[in-house]
């Protein structure tokens, strides 16, 4: 790890409310040692960036995909499909806040050390608004279950919250998908279901052509 | 004590919820044995006593008035500044976890019982019921694993008219879903961590269907949901709690 990275980085988790404790303690110690110098904080703090080492980052990555498919989905399929009403409005606010996602997800990874994915190529197949919401309610359940599945996973606490804030919005969008379309805003019942990184690219992959 | 005996294959999580929920046997075996040992008086002031030793001393935390909030300040302090989680420190999340879900299980009992809601918003209350319902069981059977669970509180929600009932809804799946988001960093379990984690996407449907009824935005925080600690939380239902 470069001495520059240690002496002064910023510690960029996303921005969620409620430090964990362990970013609350790193953040102290690169404070410290940038009154005392790279060495005293040296030791741990690459201990702690290393905890979220390949594990994490190939997760945060894989969200970060799936994050740069909805973006994509919602603000350039969703023009060129053309979108009215409550459709559009809705489509609007989610591709936002999709784009949100995408930029705290690419700060962290950087953040770490880590190389962000490039924005894949999508295709998405559809023709008119129906079939945009009958795919954006698979898309958003298909993220909550790979937010949930991965969570257990993370091994950096400021990861785990990052994901629980951004999932309990992919769930938000879900049920507000279903609600204007008339499909079930609970579609996995009381429990929304985990999944694996092979059940997600199952719905995904297609989707991705480079 | 959280234990499967190897950390590194935890089982599917889905799975382990799923086990939880249908583990109907030993729980009633469990709650039958802790109903001889523990008192009356023991358990009615159960909650009391898991509200004074979680409600904590942050300083984000409003009065929580009365006894508790002095036992508060002389007990645990507030998880966000806690030592290290342990097994017991689960049990306590659990609990907290259970005894919200106590609370949101009758609020709908009580909006299904009042006759206000018909149709379409009917079948999505019950839905709704159906859901806090299950996770009540799957909760006390988690609890029932890791020690004692907590006692069911008895809930009072003012219920008027269908407007301010989907308002108080609104309010309560909003704080149950942030609740959640704010002890997911703190459970040890990565069984249990999966668990809440499945129950706190739930909730947040629950409130985005609300927020939409009420035609308020369906993520009132914006891109990132934001967590509510557990003192926070606890001093916002205390109204709730009879």
């Amino acid at each position: 790890m470069k001495s520059s990275n240690i002496a002064s980085p910023e510690l960029a988790t996303v921005e969620v409310h409620g430090i964990s404790r362990a970013s609350f303690i790193l953040r102290g110690a690169m404070a410290a040692g940038a009154a005392y110098g790279a060495t005293a904080v040296g030791p741990y703090v690459s201990s702690a960036l290393a905890a979220s080492g390949g594990g994490d980052l190939a997760i945060l990555n894989f969200a970060l995909t799936l994050e740069y498919l909805e973006t994509d989905f919602y603000t350039v399929k969703g023009k060129s499909v053309g979108l009215s009403g409550e459709a559009k409005s809705l489509a609007t606010l989610v591709g936002q806040q999709e784009a949100e996602h995408v930029a705290a997800l690419t700060k962290a990874i950087t953040a770490a050390g880590g190389t962000p994915v490039k924005k894949p190529t999508f295709v998405f197949p559809v023709t008119d608004q129906a079939s945009f919401l009958k795919l954006a309610y698979v898309l958003e359940n298909t993220g909550v279950g790979a937010y949930n599945g991965a969570g257990p996973s993370l091994t950096n606490p400021a990861y785990l919250a990052a994901a629980g804030s951004i999932v309990q919005v992919e769930a938000r969008h879900a049920a507000a998908i279903g609600l204007l379309t008339g499909e079930s805003v609970t579609p996995d019942g009381a429990f929304d279901k985990p999944l694996s990184k092979a059940q997600v690219l199952a719905k995904a992959g297609p989707l991705i052509k480079a | 004590m959280s234990g499967s005996p190897s950390r590194d294959a935890v089982p599917p999580a889905g799975g382990a919820v799923y086990e939880l929920a249908r583990d109907d046997v030993e729980r009633k075996r469990f709650l039958k044995m802790a109903g001889k040992t523990m008192g009356a008086g023991a358990a009615a002031t159960g909650l009391a006593a898991f509200i004074a030793a979680c409600g904590g001393s942050s300083s984000t935390s409003s009065s929580t008035g009365g006894s508790s909030s002095a036992a508060a300040s002389t007990t645990t302090p507030s998880t966000s500044t806690s030592s290290a989680p342990s097994a017991s420190g689960d049990l306590a999340i659990v609990n907290y976890a259970l005894t919200l879900e106590y609370l949101e299980a009758q609020f709908y009992d009580k909006v299904v019982a009042s006759g206000l809601f018909s149709g379409q918003n009917l079948s999505v209350i019950k839905t709704f019921q159906s859901d806090e319902h299950a996770h009540v069981v799957v909760l006390e059977s988690v609890a029932s694993k890791l020690g004692t669970p907590a006692t069911k509180p008895t809930a009072k929600f003012p219920i008027h008219t269908a407007s301010q009932v989907t308002k108080l809804a609104a309010t309560v799946e909003n704080l149950g879903a942030s609740a959640y988001l704010g002890q997911a960093g703190n459970i040890k379990s990565k069984e249990i961590l999966a668990a809440a984690l499945s129950i706190h996407t739930i909730e947040a449907r629950h409130a985005a269907v609300f927020n939409e009824l009420l035609k308020m935005s369906p993520t009132p925080d914006g891109a990132f949901a934001k967590p509510t600690s557990m003192s926070q939380v606890l001093a916002a239902v205390k109204p709730f709690i009879a």
